[in-house]
């Protein structure tokens, strides 16, 4: 065993490029560590996560978490997360529905109603996502009226340059029981569909699903927060001077970053969803209907299931792409993560190492999650192939 | 008679069944609400000539402002008496692209590296100076130039890293695996606007006192790792969709990995994956946008300033106009180029 049959050997240099590999980056990593340290020292900034327990002074112009000014940063740092939740979660939602509405009507057979949606969509994705947030704040909500000639929605929410401001609850005691009602129904069905399918596969015969599910779903929760909606009583804004009074108001920055949001990111959900059904052979859907499946089933049971398998990944993609873009909020300063504790909280400590890391922690969590999650039911609705 | 069938033909199109004419009718009234206002406001009442805006009537698009500060919009701040150099550069690279394209077969991969070597110092040189130019600080670059700028500095940085992450995380080798995915990961699951946040606050950090790293650097270097990691993510779908049995047939002819890759996989995979490469490249030209939060003025950074001039108030629609329909152009050509080499590949 001499030294040349040893360099020689494939796994021994594989071995060897590896830890060389190693070295060269802890050496790196060391070095700028030791730079870092050294730099910060001559600045004067300090190091650690002290700062978090300091007192932010830092005013906060929308905040869901009951945070005031002589709070804790670490506080604000929730009330940043809390923000870019809020503007994600809403964002998703509201864009997967127009995503939806915009991919079907693109593969609609109706040759005005394909076509403009096709040009709507070739519109938005060629178009930066900055200079929709930018428009819509700058150019659509500036211009709306003072809140004097406020557009009124019901009479119950106003509309202005300054907002949307909406009726807010006295007390929220109803709605918590609303929404207890509204898990327990959902339970209830899913209790119910778990059961209609024992039993479908035991005796054969169908339960009337549909009509539970539509009770379940939509009529019981519909009754629940009407029931709350009525019974709770009404902080309505009012008109007093030069702008309203009572309510909660949506800052305006909200409203453009969630319509620029929405706006964007349907297009790439439409063609997402027009690629899913798209893949799914024609010979399925005409296979089914030799079957003598009616069109409804055809689509529940045959098109859907396929097309959803192949439109999960993408459509994961784009919803993690709405949580790291509602970052573009800093440009407008929506308060958001990236606005408050990458801007403001580390403009007044000067801990940029450990600001950075946190803000860059909240995304790689939720990401990694989501991914997570979405490799599990990615997994469990994957084609089983021999 | 083609003209009476075509006729029939959208007459079928848009009112074959009572319900398609229902739909029919109203998306055109819906169209008409918007497009006719629209028209009005950016044709029939518009201004187009002039020099302030006391020229412009009221109600209509002020196109004037757009005239006025066209300069703006291309070059930013660069001082008007050196914009040639702008221009010098902005030649260079079309001339240089169609040498390539025009270029004899056999020299077109020699002459493409040579130019890949020579041209982006050049143009660093052109843009700032230096050697005999008038220095032009970063700060005063701006506007549609920068926009490239930063667009195709930050893709030479790149598309070399996403090449060798691409390769590394098909590697057989377990580390060198797992590093390329953490750095992939890291990467695309962070916001750029927070990336170029920390290139802008990390990098004068973390080098040795007294280099310092321009404030245009920074933000290219930060786009250039993001945009990498995406890159590798469409290398790594070109890697994938190349059969197994070209490597091993290039390994059985006993070329080694580097050999492989250079001459075999590579080629063929580069060419599988230049689709989606080019989306990548899109969405670039998309995120340099995002060098407004640290005060760099791209196209999009220009026409937001300029609204702030007290000598044209209330130009936002004017200018949002005029910047989007520029990125829309760009992006949109190329999204067609790189359909159009989809399709080719298909065939």
């Amino acid at each position: 065993m001499n030294v040349l049959s040893l360099l020689n050997d494939k796994r021994v240099r594989d071995w060897f490029y590896q830890i060389a590999l190693i070295l060269l980056l802890v050496g790196l990593t060391v070095f700028f560590v030791r730079n870092a340290s050294e730099n910060m020292v001559k600045a004067g900034i300090a190091s650690g996560f002290d700062f978090l327990w300091r007192t932010s002074g830092i005013e906060v112009p929308f905040v869901l978490t009951g945070y005031t000014q002589s709070d804790d940063i670490f506080a604000l740092f929730w009330v940043g997360v809390a923000n870019t939740m809020l503007v994600t979660v809403i964002a998703i939602v509201l864009a997967t529905l127009l995503g939806f509405a915009l991919g079907i009507a693109r593969l609609s057979s109706h040759w005005l109603l394909s076509t403009i949606a096709g040009a709507y969509i070739e519109f938005v994705r060629n178009i930066p996502l900055l200079f929709f947030v930018l428009f819509w704040y700058f150019g659509v909500i500036a211009a709306l009226p003072q809140p004097r000639q406020s557009i009124g929605l019901f009479g119950v929410a106003f509309l202005n340059n300054r907002g949307l401001t909406i009726p807010l609850p006295d007390a929220p005691g109803n709605f918590r029981w609303a929404a207890l009602a509204v898990l327990a129904s959902w339970l209830c069905y899913w209790l119910a569909s778990v059961w209609a399918r024992k039993r479908k596969e035991r005796t054969g015969q169908d339960a009337p699903l549909l009509a539970i599910g539509l009770c379940l779903i939509v009529v019981v929760p519909a009754l629940a927060i009407a029931w709350a909606s009525l019974a709770t009583r009404w902080d309505i804004p009012v008109l007093r001077g030069f702008n309203y009074r009572g309510g909660f108001v949506v800052i305006p920055e909200f409203v453009a970053l969630l319509a620029a949001l929405v706006t964007y990111t349907a297009g790439f959900i439409a063609e997402i969803v027009r690629g899913g059904i798209e893949s799914v052979a024609k010979g399925q859907s005409e296979a089914a209907s030799a079957l003598g499946l009616r069109p409804g089933r055809i689509l529940s049971l045959v098109v859907i299931p396929q097309a959803l398998r192949v439109m999960t990944p993408p459509l994961t993609n784009q919803y993690l792409n709405v949580l790291k873009n509602s970052s573009f909020g800093a440009a407008i300063a929506y308060p958001d993560v990236v606005s408050l504790f990458m801007g403001s909280a580390l403009n007044n400590t000067g801990q940029a190492i450990e600001i950075i890391a946190m803000t860059l922690a909240v995304y790689l969590v939720i990401g990694l999650t989501v991914s997570a999650l979405m490799n599990w039911y990615n997994a469990r609705i994957a084609l089983v192939t021999r | 008679m083609t003209r009476a069938s075509s006729l029939s033909i959208w007459r079928e199109r848009l009112f074959g069944t009572p319900f398609t004419g229902f739909t029919s009718v109203v998306l055109i009234v819906l169209m008409a609400w918007i497009a006719i206002p629209l028209i009005r406001w950016a044709v029939i009442d518009a201004t187009w000539i002039g020099s302030t805006r006391a020229d412009c009537a009221p109600g209509g698009a002020c196109w004037v402002f757009i005239r006025a500060r066209f300069g703006q919009f291309m070059y930013g701040l660069y001082p008007v008496d050196q914009r040639w150099r702008v221009d010098i550069a902005g030649i260079l690279v079309l001339a240089s692209v169609l040498a390539v394209v025009f270029a004899p077969q056999r020299l077109r991969l020699k002459l493409a590296l040579a130019l890949l070597v020579i041209l982006p110092p050049l143009g660093i040189w052109l843009l700032s100076g230096g050697f005999g130019l008038r220095h032009v600080e970063t700060r005063e670059w701006g506007g549609l130039t920068l926009t490239l700028f930063i667009s195709v500095y930050s893709s030479l940085i790149a598309i070399p890293l996403g090449i060798i992450f691409a390769l590394g995380r098909q590697s057989e080798l377990r580390i060198i695996r797992l590093i390329s995915v953490i750095f992939i990961e890291f990467w695309r699951g962070v916001p750029i606007i927070a990336v170029i946040f920390l290139a802008s606050l990390l990098l004068p950090l973390i080098l040795p006192g007294g280099i310092g790293i321009d404030r245009l650097a920074r933000a290219v270097i930060g786009l250039g790792f993001v945009i990498a990691a995406y890159m590798a993510e469409a290398v790594r779908g070109g890697l994938q969709a190349l059969p197994k049995g070209q490597r091993e047939a290039a390994t059985a002819l006993g070329l080694n990995y580097w050999k492989a890759t250079g001459l075999i996989v590579l080629p063929q995979a580069l060419r599988i994956s230049l689709p989606a490469m080019t989306n990548e490249f899109i969405a670039l030209i998309k995120n340099t946008t995002l060098v407004l939060v640290v005060s760099i003025l791209d196209l999009l950074g220009i026409a937001q300033a300029s609204l702030a001039d007290p000598n044209w108030v209330g130009m936002n629609m004017e200018a949002y106009a005029f910047s989007g329909a520029i990125y829309w152009l760009i992006c949109f050509a190329l999204s067609r180029w790189s359909r159009s080499l989809e399709k080719k590949r298909r065939l």
